[in-house]
């Protein structure tokens, strides 16, 4: 048995949430943002770009970290993971232009910051980083079609570039995660101070650093249990080893940066904020940090899947504190979202799933060897 | 940002306002907006307000911010800073992205959300009857010159020698005048400005500069950071090559 619930269920549950995000979408554009979302003029922001656009980048963070350790580092041993991250990045990423279609008033001028340039903007430099960072990840995925195709002579020319893609990724990538969090750089007054630091650029980096690994685990562990194909454990373990480091100098900065800017004290208080940062610190960080440590914790599959799982929870949680949640203090009211935005979120993940496992039976994405778990 | 030398600005007076919306209802005529002058709140229908609060009238209206937040971070300098004085919006340019309302500290810009083709809505200070020598369809309407218009300098030079003339009746502060970087929008009142609701806590920096100390350290990360990473990989590399090389030379000696 491969999944409880067989390939026919998922399927109906991707058509279904395909469909639905289709209909909201069309209203979207016929009768503009106000028809299907909870957006308003104290929350310009909401799920779309909290979640969709925050999280979709971060979540793609294995694509950069992963092949500069293997092409860069020369860490051969971690080349099996190139391939799935390479995949996962390239679709975050296009699944963030599709939700930033959504989201944007005009996205028919979504090219103009080619011609205008501002260079005093974040989101000019979010803007261009988005643009080059898809492309580098569309040619690093190149190569997946292109062995398929059996286009050898291509495929050599791709081959040949590796290097030069792989540095502007993790360049282009340096940049983009850290300007997500540059973008709120500019609201001292309105966001909370559990998170408005002059180090949200640092913090965003080193925050996608770690969901990246941590996503490595979760989409082997799914392949596993859905194609019978996935990566071979100790690789995995190491993986998990090596989130323990990320997740620590994520959280020693982090607490550094509340204590140097004496607002510790503020997550002591009976407040909903403070509320939020334990879920995302204790829950998210140490818990899963503190859990990996242990050895017999990175060998088990269930129990390793279960700390990235928490690791990518507290991510979530921590971008949607950035993007929402940490306004309301200073523009009061509350935004939740509609079941329409939710509609649009929703969608955008089924389509990541289908095109994966599309991917994962097509082309060569886990290597050959992998062992088919029952 | 290079000093402008006749920038022309608004002074609002609260201790005049007689609260009778005129300027309200101008605001909207002038701009062809629905609606009549009653609003309290701005929209993206009307582009200044009024709240009364007891006595005292507060108008609401966009403070047109010497450095703005806005148009430093709008990807396609949709928004700008003219030298006229007013923050100018070109919704041709516009991506929608929205990112000017949360940057905006005073919470200015309104969103058209039930429009398929939206907008960006806020006060432009009616910049084309200022590039014509006319005055600002609020200043033009008010019947007791509680908001007037002027360079900045003198309008500026006018607030604290009304401050100064008549100390009894002013709060000693001129709003707009150091905050968010200063304003082209300046305001007195009798009262501290915290109890009519105005924004507190703004630095006397503009805001922009926060973002631009990340921004100017890109090409930085981006020269070093390519350096560094070409580096490890030469030295990774490198000692790959010389471990191949020694073992090549150990059979060749077998």
């Amino acid at each position: 048995m491969r999944d409880r619930y067989g390939v026919p269920f998922w399927k109906a549950v991707f058509y279904l949430l395909t469909a639905v995000g289709f209909v909201v979408l069309v209203r979207r554009y016929a009768y503009g943002l106000g028809a299907v979302t909870n957006l308003s003029d104290a929350y310009p922001w909401g799920l779309w770009i909290g979640f969709d656009v925050l999280c979709g980048v971060g979540l793609a963070a294995g694509g950069f970290t992963i092949t500069t350790v293997v092409y860069v580092f020369n860490a051969k041993r971690f080349k099996p993971i190139v391939r799935p991250t390479i995949l996962t990045a390239f679709l975050g990423y296009v699944l963030v232009i599709v939700a930033l279609l959504a989201d944007l008033g005009r996205p028919w001028n979504l090219w103009r910051p080619i011609v205008l340039w501002n260079p005093r903007s974040v989101m000019f430099e979010v803007a261009w980083c988005v643009m080059l960072y898809t492309t580098v990840l569309a040619l690093e995925f190149s190569s997946l079609l292109l062995e398929k195709l059996r286009w050898t002579r291509a495929l050599a020319v791709q081959q040949a570039v590796t290097l030069p893609l792989v540095v502007a990724g993790a360049l282009l990538s340096t940049l983009h995660q850290s300007s997500l969090g540059s973008l709120y750089l500019i609201v001292p007054g309105k966001l909370h101070p559990l998170w408005y630091t002059p180090l949200l650029p640092v913090l965003f980096f080193l925050s996608a650093i770690a969901v990246g690994l941590a996503m490595v685990i979760v989409e082997s562990r799914l392949s596993s249990r859905a194609f019978g194909r996935a990566l071979e454990m100790p690789l995995v373990s190491e993986v998990g080893r090596v989130l323990v480091a990320a997740l620590g100098v994520y959280a020693v900065t982090r607490v550094f940066d509340l204590a140097d800017r004496g607002v510790l004290g503020a997550a002591f208080r009976p407040t909903g904020e403070a509320g939020l940062f334990w879920l995302e610190f204790l829950g998210g960080v140490l818990l899963p940090m503190g859990r990996l440590a242990a050895p017999r914790v990175r060998a088990n599959t269930g129990a390793l899947y279960g700390a990235a799982l928490l690791t990518v929870m507290g991510f979530v949680v921590h971008r949607l504190n950035v993007s929402i949640t940490g306004f309301e203090s200073a523009q009061g009211g509350r935004y939740v979202p509609a079941w329409s935005e939710l509609a649009i979120t929703l969608m955008l993940v089924a389509l990541g799933f289908g095109v994966f496992a599309l991917a994962v039976r097509h082309l060569r994405v886990y290597p050959e060897a992998a062992p088919a778990r029952a | 940002m290079p000093k402008r030398r006749r920038s022309r600005a608004l002074l609002v007076d609260i201790t005049r306002c007689i609260g009778c919306r005129a300027c309200v209802g101008a605001c909207k005529e002038a701009h062809g907006l629905p609606g009549d002058d009653t609003a309290t709140e701005l929209s993206a229908t009307s582009l200044t307000a009024m709240v009364d609060q007891g006595d005292l009238h507060v108008r609401r209206l966009c403070m047109h911010c010497e450095d703005p937040s806005c148009a430093s971070v709008c990807p396609v300098g949709a928004l700008h800073k003219t030298d006229l004085g007013p923050v100018a919006y070109d919704a041709r340019l516009c991506l929608g992205c929205r990112y000017c309302m949360v940057a905006c500290p005073f919470n200015v810009p309104r969103y058209e959300w039930t429009k398929a083709v939206p907008a960006v809505r806020k006060c432009d200070m009616c910049i084309e009857r200022v590039a014509q020598g006319q005055l600002p369809a609020c200043v033009d309407a008010c019947p007791v010159e509680a908001t007037v218009a002027g360079d900045r300098d003198e309008l500026l030079a006018e607030a604290h020698h009304r401050i100064a003339e008549r100390p009894g009746d002013y709060h000693p502060h001129v709003y707009g005048e150091t905050e968010a970087g200063g304003t082209s929008v300046l305001f007195l009142s009798p009262v501290p400005f915290a109890q009519l609701g105005f924004v507190q806590g703004l630095p006397a920096e503009p805001l922009p500069d926060l973002t631009w100390q990340v921004l100017e350290k890109v090409p930085g990360v981006v020269t070093l950071g390519g350096a560094a990473l070409l580096a490890v990989w030469w030295i990774t590399h490198r000692r790959e090559e010389v471990a191949a090389a020694q073992t090549a030379r150990e059979d060749d000696h077998a």
